[in-house]
């Protein structure tokens, strides 16, 4: 019998998610039996060419390129999970919503103290950025959520092993966390 | 009349309860635990939170202002309650600006302790995200007016407590936020950081300045233990 793959993403975030995924330390090898990593920045794997059996993403939605892979991934993930503060609220990044995006921009690139000879960045190649930082779950369907800032090393040890069982991942107390 | 008690049933519990006591009241007495975030021990209550709502013979009742009747039947740890609770706390984060992440209050507040006690995992619902105002003319208290649940904490312990009536509410419905007594800010009134309004708030919206972070990460007072098993244990020595 072939094993579960599993595909890990990154959007709008810091990558502290796949740091403390990087966190279980030795367990990681008990992983790489348990599971077949496709699709991941862990291996450098850029697009899909299958369907995986579990998608697990980091980060929210800031710009239309988010968009389009988090869609991508809803796509092509049996189940999709989306894991830390950025994913489910939009998290730091989402503290830009409060102000108007021209007004982050101009303060970026135009106002900074720092700035000389300021202009708003707009070349082609560059994302362009939504009106305000998504939750995945306003983007696609999530199947499952897992919280924390990053969620810690063993919340995410515990919501795998959940999941590779066939169980809904339910953290323990100490486990469920925001920050 | 001091003396007269009432035996009132909470989940299949007998609870014998002081004639006139609150309903919540009766139940921390009794070792069981009501969610709640707008009332406090030592304040009155308002029943401003909807989080202690119970159901009284069926119907839902806040716990926190309902007096115990002899023979009250009350649910409180339901599956349809906790999922109710829920929604209330999932409401209360949306309508609010609430980073945990970057929050010195947070693994101390109140609202996300709840939170995880009642395990909501995520707000779901739409965010609101409007921009309130901070307040930092005091010299040693801030109000971060985007984490404000609208519990009125601070406006009875000033009032009552302090003698002050340093806070109030303004304007309606979502429009509604915490104001101070003075026309620039919390730092032309008379608050003082040893008030006890300084220290009822149950988020991160009213805090003393320059003691953030001082607790590390898995110190901190919900790090290991729900809110509100201070109330189980103490009932069960």
């Amino acid at each position: 019998m072939s094993k579960p793959t599993i595909a890990t993403g990154h959007f709008t975030g810091c990558f502290g998610c796949h740091m403390s995924l990087l966190d279980i330390d030795e367990r990681i090898l008990q992983l790489t039996e348990l599971v077949e990593f496709d699709k991941s920045p862990i291996n450098d794997k850029k697009r899909f060419d299958r369907v995986v059996d579990i998608g697990i993403i980091e980060g929210g939605c800031s710009n239309d390129e988010n968009v389009e892979f988090l869609r991508m991934f809803r796509k092509n993930c049996k189940t999709l999970v989306a894991i830390g503060a950025c994913a489910l609220t939009g998290g730091v990044p989402a503290m830009r919503n409060t102000v108007p995006l021209r007004e982050c921009l101009e303060e970026a690139f135009l106002r900074g103290p720092s700035v000389i000879d300021g202009v708003i960045p707009n070349d082609p190649d560059i994302p362009i950025m939504l009106d305000r930082v998504y939750p995945a779950h306003e983007v696609v369907k999530i199947d499952y959520f897992i919280p924390g800032c990053p969620p810690s090393a063993d919340a995410l040890w515990a919501a795998i092993v959940a999941l590779l069982e066939g169980r809904e991942p339910v953290l323990d107390y100490e486990l469920l966390k925001y920050d | 009349m001091r003396d007269k008690t009432v035996t009132i049933t909470i989940d299949g519990k007998q609870v014998e309860a002081k004639a006139g006591q609150k309903i919540i009241e009766a139940a921390d007495d009794a070792g069981i635990y009501i969610p709640r975030l707008c009332h406090h021990k030592d304040l009155p209550p308002r029943g401003h939170c909807r989080l202690c709502v119970v159901k009284v013979d069926g119907r839902p009742r806040s716990s926190c202002t309902i007096p115990v009747e002899e023979g009250m039947t009350i649910e409180n740890d339901t599956e349809e309650l906790n999922a109710h609770r829920r929604t209330v706390l999932e409401m209360m984060f949306v309508e609010g600006n609430h980073f945990c992440p970057s929050c010195e209050t947070s693994g101390n507040c109140e609202l996300q302790a709840e939170g995880y006690r009642l395990g909501m995992v995520v707000p779901k619902l739409p965010y609101i995200e409007t921009h309130r105002e901070v307040d930092a003319t005091h010299p040693d208290i801030f109000i971060n007016r985007d984490l404000c649940i609208l519990c009125g904490r601070c406006v009875r312990a000033s009032a009552l407590q302090d003698g002050k009536t340093v806070f109030a509410f303004e304007g309606r419905g979502i429009e509604k936020v915490i104001t101070v007594n003075a026309e620039h800010g919390l730092g032309e009134t008379l608050m003082d950081v040893a008030d006890a309004a300084a220290h009822v708030c149950p988020t991160g919206c009213l805090r003393t300045k320059r003691v953030g972070y001082s607790v590390p990460v898995g110190e901190r007072k919900y790090d290991h233990n729900p809110i509100g098993s201070e109330i189980e244990q103490a009932a069960s020595h």
